[in-house]
């Protein structure tokens, strides 16, 4: 035990992120008159919101992602073959986020990319080793936002393994579910595999000596021998460890279930406090605090420092529409919500209005002692764009974002997670070590 | 008459023991500056794409990590993604399992890929059937040897159904109607094989190639069917002038079976080379490499993989050993190792020693450090343009011995002949209507592929 680094317990800085999916957070945003719907799987699209959200010195931007078409509703095993399920009325289709990530990586110096790549259907070895790479890529400023599939439409995309047989309402009412309890199981399992691959190669693994012909030393060079109850795997990565070594891990939870699979295997936690609408599922009501507690306890019941992991960086999650001088975000959140016939239901609060007010949200929020805050503009380009003009610069003359970033700068130290212990290299003894 | 046009393709160099990494030119093999640096080095040189093998485990020699050889690398997918970042014309293409993929994820990535690149991806489909690569797997080595082109046509022919799933035009996005998409141009792929049990919607439009161009390697018979209906470029190891030839001929008269032109199938042969200011000096640099790709440890290891048992005190500069080979598999993960017939041939690798006057470290050099072209500029050029003009070839996939710096002075010597000689691009082309980078498919001549009638997709997806 005494041979892994104690992470330092000083507060870590507090983080700005932008959470990036299609048209913006609300489902009507596409419709708006800065909205550029036709652009939405374009290149250049996704350059020019990421070089904004860099240029403005967020931290780090995620990017949405499923196995499925947003409005894909479930297709039922006896609905006829091809019946659509789709809605015309909202963005359908993503670009790969992982992928659209490296491509930005090269383009970008600073920002952290977190892709959203999900477990249940996925292979724990192309998910950890693609991360690697986007990380090798972007000079360490890869995370990943962990995602694991419990609907029926995922499963059917692969057809590989019959889908979860789980009770929605009860996941929802966050009661007891033994579907959830596998598909989490599971998720925590490619966690485990994805942080041992990023091990299985010490820093110092490749040597190049001539006089013995060895480009590896294969003593610096891991099986990582996993077996878990649904699959197994060997070992090593293919990939040597990446700059940051081990990459940021985020998790969106709402419910204690998802707050324990966060505390086994993330470093970082969105949570959606503050919100009154039924999407916000078991944190419904709930204030910053409460969810801090949650999450908390659920961190209390596992020896994050053994894992190699500081505490939980607890980020709040908010959905923003911002005043412009022509229209209150209140206002178009209203005139968003009539086009979409039903007002807006987002899992995360949604506050509208000046600047301030959003500030004055989130200074509040750090008080309560959250970690940092992460903004998904409601409409795209035209919040993120205020974000950056207005937004971030106050919270920054009010000490509540970071200076630019001038210097590229790996992730982790964005969350102030620091340099990552290695699990294999510190089991090496220290007599080895020194010879 | 015109010629043949050349197509040049640039091998990022592998985990083999051709790529040189005791070279003081030697550089990483896993920072993206190798990469960048690579691929624009071959978009200098208007190479028609760059290419990547995969790992999906790394090697082992007698149990244990194999450790003389360059090893580590990316991911495939996220590294095509980023070389096509940095670059504007040149296509991205890699080696992708069919084995352990699948269907609905692999075409997402791909079509990502295609989107972001303007259409310059391309897929080398792979069947990789072992145990010894699944135990990285969920499934571990699921797949019984016969039936891995069963699983890649399979693979292929759903990912292009899923590929086809939006029409064009199915994104609307028209704020007055408030329709994002014609729903009636977005359609399920409902499939049911021996491979795969699959319902889904591909999830983005179609990307501006369609699908990637699609290369191929195999060289069993299997391979050369499976060649023949599905692919748009053999990646060959047939770059003997004689034996390309009776190859070329093979593989493309297979094609009209299969219902196809001669000129939707390009033939690339995988090829080394060593310049030097003259044939001389070139013949004079490849032995030295050859030597450096071949050092004791990697000639002693390479004759224990063949030998299928360990060697003790095997001597590099002595002869092979005089016992018989074993039945052990020394090395796993390598192709280029495997052998059917031990016996056989550890006799014939003694005829060649002994024919030759050859120790074991100039016997495994000679087998394995061979380099395709050895020779001045203007010999290397004319080699190049035989083989096109003979029908040997339609082009080279290129492996330089150095990583990232080996392809420069291939770019900077050799393809100005090749264009002066009339037989290679003077400049990439470009969409005269838009101004922008066009296809891969189209920078290397193949044929638009036909889309399925829609209305055939269409009677399926009610069926």
């Amino acid at each position: 035990m005494s041979s892994i680094t104690e992470p330092k317990q000083t507060a870590p800085p507090f983080t700005v992120g932008i959470a990036l999916d299609g048209a913006g957070w609300h489902s009507s945003a596409w419709r708006d008159e800065a909205a550029r719907p036709a652009d939405l799987f374009s290149p250049e699209y996704w350059s020019e919101l990421v070089d904004t959200a860099e240029r403005a010195g967020a931290d780090y931007v995620t990017f949405e992602d499923a196995l499925r078409l947003q409005g894909a509703a479930e297709s039922s095993p006896d609905a006829p073959a091809g019946s659509r399920t789709l809605d015309p009325a909202r963005v359908e289709g993503r670009l790969d986020a992982l992928l659209t990530a490296s491509w930005l990586a090269p383009r970008t110096r600073s920002i952290g990319l977190i892709p959203t790549v999900t477990t249940t259907h996925t292979e724990p070895f192309h998910v950890a080793t693609a991360l690697q790479t986007l990380d090798h890529v972007s000079g360490g400023r890869a995370g990943w936002q962990l995602r694991f599939s419990a609907d029926r439409t995922s499963a059917d995309a692969f057809g590989r393994r019959p889908p979860p047989e789980l009770d929605i309402e009860r996941v929802f009412a966050g009661e007891p579910e033994a579907g959830l309890d596998a598909l989490i199981a599971d998720a925590a399992d490619a966690a485990e595999v994805a942080r041992r691959l990023w091990d299985s190669w010490e820093d110092d693994a490749i040597i190049r000596d001539l006089e013995t012909g060895r480009f590896l030393d294969r003593d610096r060079v891991h099986h990582i021998d996993f077996e878990g109850d649904g699959f197994s795997v060997i070992g090593p990565s293919i990939v040597p460890r990446s700059p940051q070594g081990q990459i940021v891990v985020a998790l969106l939870a709402h419910a204690a279930p998802i707050f324990d699979l966060a505390a086994r295997t993330a470093d970082v936690v969105f949570i959606t406090p503050e919100n009154e609408a039924p999407a916000a599922g078991a944190s419904r009501g709930k204030t910053a605090a409460d969810l801090i507690a949650e999450v908390r306890e659920a961190e209390a019941g596992v020896d994050r420092a053994a894992l190699g992991l500081h505490p939980l960086r607890i980020v709040a999650d908010l959905v923003v529409a911002l005043d412009t001088d022509a229209e209150g975000g209140a206002d178009r959140v209203a005139r968003l919500d009539r086009l979409a016939g039903v007002a807006t239901a987002s899992d995360a609060r949604v506050e509208a209005g000046p600047v301030e007010r959003i500030a004055d949200r989130i200074a509040a929020w750090r008080d309560a002692g959250v970690d940092g805050v992460r903004l998904r503009p409601a409409a795209l380009p035209l919040d993120l764009g205020l974000i950056a003009s207005e937004l971030l610069p106050l919270l920054r003359a009010r000490g509540l974002a970071n200076p630019v970033a001038s210097e590229p700068n790996p992730l982790r130290e964005r969350f102030g997670l620091g340099v990552a212990p290695n699990r294999y290299a510190t089991r090496r003894a220290p007599q080895e070590v020194s010879a | 008459m015109t010629q043949r046009q050349a197509r040049l393709v640039a091998h990022f160099p592998g985990v083999n023991s051709t790529t040189v990494w005791s070279d003081p030119d030697s550089g990483s093999q896993i920072d993206f500056a190798s990469f960048a640096h690579f691929a624009r080095t071959a978009e200098r040189g208007l190479f028609d794409y760059v290419f990547l093998a995969e790992g999906l485990r790394l090697r082992e020699h007698g149990g244990q990590i194999h450790d003389l050889d360059v090893a580590g690398r990316p991911a495939t997918l996220a590294i095509l993604a980023a070389m096509a970042s940095v670059t504007q014309h040149i296509g991205v293409v890699g080696t992708l399992s069919s084995t352990f993929n699948e269907p609905y994820e692999l075409a997402r990535q791909l079509a990502t890929i295609d989107t972001l690149s303007g259409g310059r991806v391309g897929w080398n489909v792979v069947t990789s059937p072992d145990a010894f690569h699944g135990a990285n797997f969920r499934r571990g080595g699921f797949l019984p040897y016969e039936d891995r082109y069963t699983r890649a046509e399979e693979f292929v022919a759903l990912a292009k159904r899923l590929w086809d799933s939006w029409e064009t035009g199915a994104v609307l996005a028209d704020r007055g109607s408030g329709r994002f998409i014609d729903e009636q141009l977005v359609h399920s792929v409902v499939h049911s094989g021996p491979q795969f049990d699959v319902r889904a919607t591909g999830s983005l439009p179609r990307s501006p190639q369609g699908y990637p161009v699609i290369v191929q390697a195999g060289d069993s018979p299997a391979g050369r069917d499976f060649a023949a209906a599905n692919a748009e470029i053999i990646f060959s190891r047939h770059a003997d002038y004689r034996a390309g030839q009776q190859f070329y001929r093979d593989v493309k008269g297979r094609l009209p079976a299969a219902g196809r032109t001669e000129d939707s199938l390009l033939i690339l042969p995988a090829a080394t080379f060593v310049i030097g200011d003259t044939d001389a000096d070139a013949a004079e640099a490849s032995r030295a490499i050859g030597f450096a790709q071949t050092t004791p440890q990697t000639a002693v290891a390479w004759v224990e993989a063949i030998w299928g048992r360990e060697l003790p005190g095997l001597d590099p500069d002595g002869p092979l050993p005089a016992t018989e080979p074993g039945a052990g598999e020394q090395r796993l993960g390598q192709v280029s190792t495997r052998v059917e017939d031990r016996v056989a041939r550890a006799a014939q690798l003694r005829a060649r020693a002994a024919a030759e006057g050859l120790t074991v470290r100039q016997l495994v050099a000679a087998e394995t450090a061979a380099h395709t072209f050895v020779g001045s500029p203007e010999t290397i050029a004319a080699e190049i343009d035989r083989h096109v003009q003979g029908r040997a070839s339609d082009g080279f996939v290129l492996v330089p011995h150095l990583t990232p710096g080996g392809l420069d002075p291939f770019v900077d010597r050799v393809v100005p002949l090749l264009q002066e000689r009339g037989v290679f691009r003077e400049r990439y082309e470009t969409d005269p209507e838009t101004g922008f980078a066009v296809t891969l498919r189209r920078t290397l001549g193949l044929p638009q592929p036909p889309r399925p009638a829609r209305d055939a997709v269409k009677r399926e997806a009610a069926a």
